[in-house]
């Protein structure tokens, strides 16, 4: 291909002086634009496809939904939830008749994952709230995901049934025995169709491993094994083993008074088994390589920025602190997500990302207010598109904001049941930070900082979104004509 | 930044939020907690600066030397670690008498707690703690592990030593503006209490100061006596605080959060310790009952 050509050429002829990361990506990209006219004419139009969840306003805990995401080939839509349940959606099989959209998404399988427990020990309640759930690739029939609460890891195993055996001798159909004194002739049972019914059973379950909160779980390429990540430890699992975990990282230091961070994320490479990044409190990532040593403390890479002094405030630590970070597809880049930022690192560039971009720059001078109602505490994920060419992240007021990192341009979009004619093209929201509110513009001080976007996934291979509110799913499909 | 809030806002409303997070459910959330820890220390740098700055320009008004440095000094920690937590010069002055006990010391935990208005529901109404801290070798040794509890209501104070509690002594001379001896003055005798008036400014911390120059504070011996609020300014100003180690997070919960993670390790990495659960478990339930903050 010959944008990636150019990008060869000029990176192997580079010295200290010659064209940084930073630089051979914006050529790489202006050459695909040419090769491949992608951009301005391409920007993709969002429309209302579903809203799942209760309309009442009155929220109960236990629907806010705490995570969300698509299985490998978007088939498959989990959503967890603060009360331990987690609801599957599958994608309708796309039929003819309806080729100006695609399959919608309906309930496939519900479950409660996991149940509050108390610590007899330590006094602690144990939430069930579900932080993370993560699919395995399909092997055969079944689906296979990972959820996680703050203490326990689980293997659910979704099966279909939808074929009986009819037909038995000693029972009837309805399964009372039969007087076996009336049998006069036999038969073989035969398989016949039933109702399709879609089953969940825990396979594994991985206990006791975690003395602090999982924020992460994440399944290694080789499909075999995987890391939890908590506070101050990362552990190593093989799915099929539950009674043993490795640790690889753990940064509790020696007296806990000199504690200064925490691990926030954690995520394994998508291509090379042995790598894996971990976010921390400080606005810092880690990569670590496992061939290096069993304990990985010690890092391979460290990704930091230096901060902007002019910057400083009360908050810097709390804003600085990164909620999410994710590998872009290709796993040439990392996604980081702090308070009021996206940044994109090169894997191969630790002292600054490679792009930036605001999220909700005008928050800044609310810090104060966010911190007193610990809205500066909520923690915003981030998500690639299946290219890698677009960035997605959500805000307040239920708005969510979309980065194309071609053209530069950004879009923040709302999720909102006014919207909800199904492909109703989705109306550029704007807030308007100072000065003069132009009509359909947004105050910063109208926002309502109850709603937001903490959750938000994207279909690996189509414009299929799933962004999550308080307790309400909404799906957005690009305008297909 | 523009911020609208000051200092001391930010201090209280920080202590509110470890103090609410200790009863919320899944328990104590170390992440929010070490950020909290953070604001707390950029907040209580800015105080203090802030102080010093006002008590250099009186400094300035009174070059004839007014009796700036009344209260003693503190005998310099012992320790070659600078503390953690100093005397944080609050506008709760009591917390500052409590906190001053612990001045000097080096390191440890120092805990004071802001009873929130209302409080988080049930519990004794306002309780006020300066916690056990480490004394340096310089500084009264069988200090050590000990947290002094005020009640706001009763005005009580109680201290804990070691798990056991007791009261302390009250002396209840109007010694007020007598230079007290210090830091270095032994402990009150057990089974004795201590008394604080009410004084004219109600904090939102609802920890009051006696009023000036008459309120009859009776302050024991390890308590500066003096009721002036400017000396108590003038006392912190005198020894300020190393505060590049408050980020740390067990100063904020101190003793009782140690014990609860070493608690946690006692459970996973070793095999239990009966004796070391019930000395902890005991220091916690008589003790604190409720948020901890240190400075």
């Amino acid at each position: 291909m010959g944008g990636d050509f150019w990008c060869v050429f000029l990176w192997h002829g580079s010295n200290e002086s010659l064209p940084s990361a930073e630089a051979v990506m914006f050529l790489k990209f202006s050459l695909r634009s040419v090769f491949y006219g992608a951009g301005g004419g391409n920007d993709i139009q969002w429309c209302f496809s579903q809203v799942k969840g209760a309309v009442d306003d009155d929220v109960a805990e236990a629907d806010i939904i705490s995570t969300v995401e698509f299985n490998h080939s978007g088939e498959l839509l989990a959503t967890g939830d603060k009360g331990g349940r987690v609801v599957i959606f599958q994608q309708e099989q796309e039929n003819k008749t309806q080729s100006h959209s695609r399959g919608e998404y309906n309930v496939y399988s519900t479950f409660q994952s996991h149940e509050p427990e108390f610590d007899y020990l330590k006094s602690l309640e144990i939430e069930e709230k579900i932080n993370k759930i993560r699919w395995l690739p399909q092997k055969n029939a079944a689906q296979f995901l990972l959820s996680t609460n703050d203490k326990t890891i689980k293997l659910w195993k979704i099966s279909e049934r939808d074929k009986r055996p009819e037909g038995y001798n000693l029972k009837e159909e309805d399964g009372r025995y039969r007087d076996p004194t009336t049998v006069t002739t036999l038969r073989v049972p035969v398989f016949r169709p039933m109702d399709l019914m879609v089953e969940a059973s825990p396979r594994r379950i991985f206990a006791n491993a975690h003395t602090y909160h999982i924020n992460s779980i994440s399944i290694n390429s080789d499909y075999e094994t995987y890391l939890s990540a908590d506070d101050l430890r990362i552990n190593l699992w093989h799915l099929e083993i539950t009674d043993r975990s490795f640790n690889i990282v753990d940064i509790k230091p020696a007296n806990m008074e000199e504690l200064t961070e925490v691990i926030t994320a954690a995520e394994f490479h998508p291509n090379s088994c042995s790598t894996f990044v971990y976010s921390s409190s400080k606005g810092t990532i880690r990569l670590c390589d496992m061939r290096a040593s069993a304990l990985c403390d010690r890092h391979s890479k460290l990704f930091e920025e230096p901060e902007d002094p002019s910057n400083r405030s009360f908050f810097s630590e709390i804003i600085s602190s990164i909620s999410d970070v994710k590998f872009s597809h290709s796993g040439r880049y990392m996604m980081t997500r702090d308070y009021l930022s996206v940044k994109i690192w090169d894997l191969n560039m630790e002292n600054r990302p490679v792009e930036t971009y605001q999220v909700h720059e005008y928050l800044r001078s609310k810090l104060c207010s966010l911190y007193e109602n610990d809205c500066i505490f909520d923690k915003f994920e981030c998500c690639w598109n299946g290219s890698d060419s677009i960035v997605m992240t959500g805000s307040y007021n239920n708005f969510f904001r979309m980065f194309d990192r071609n053209t530069k341009r950004d879009i923040t979009l709302e999720a909102s049941r006014e919207n909800n004619k199904p492909r109703t093209v989705l109306k550029p929201r704007k807030v308007c930070a100072s000065g003069k509110r132009k009509k359909d513009e947004i105050s910063v001080d109208s926002l309502d900082f109850n709603k937001k976007i903490l959750h938000t996934a994207w279909h690996p291979k189509e414009n299929i979104i799933a962004v999550a509110t308080t307790n309400n799913l909404y799906i957005f499909q690009d305008k297909m004509n | 930044m523009e911020c609208t809030l000051d200092a001391q806002s930010l201090i209280s409303i920080s202590l509110r939020k470890i103090h609410s997070s200790r009863t919320q459910r899944g328990g104590i959330k170390l992440h929010k907690n070490l950020l909290v820890s953070y604001v707390l220390r950029n907040a209580r740098q800015l105080y203090l600066s802030e102080r010093y700055a006002e008590l250099y320009r009186r400094q300035q008004h009174y070059p004839d030397g007014a009796p700036l440095l009344a209260m003693p000094a503190c005998p310099p920690p012992a320790a070659a670690a600078p503390p953690e937590l100093a005397a944080l010069p609050l506008p709760a002055d009591t917390q500052d008498r409590e906190a001053r006990s612990c001045g000097a010391a080096r390191g440890g935990a120092e805990l004071l707690e802001v009873a929130g208005p209302g409080g988080g529901g049930g519990a004794a109404p306002g309780l006020l703690y300066a916690a056990g801290c480490d004394f340096g070798s310089g500084g009264a040794p069988h200090c050590s592990s000990r947290t002094t509890v005020l009640d706001l209501d009763t005005h009580v104070v109680t201290t804990v030593e070691n798990g056991y509690l007791h009261q302390d002594c009250c002396s209840q001379c109007p010694c007020c503006c007598q230079p007290a001896p210090g830091l270095s003055s032994p402990p009150p005798a057990p089974g004795t209490k201590r008394k604080y008036y009410p004084g004219q400014e109600e904090e939102e911390e609802g920890v009051e100061e006696g009023e000036p120059g008459g309120g009859g504070v009776a302050g024991g011996p390890p308590f500066a006596p003096c009721t002036k609020r400017a000396r108590f300014e003038e006392y912190s100003a005198e020894h300020p605080q190393d505060s590049s180690n408050i980020s740390n997070l067990i100063s904020i919960f101190g003793s009782g959060f140690t014990g609860l993670v070493s608690r946690q390790q006692a459970d996973s990495e070793q095999p239990l310790n009966g004796q070391l659960c019930s000395k902890q478990a005991l220091a916690s339930l008589g003790a604190w009952t409720r948020a901890i903050v240190a400075f």
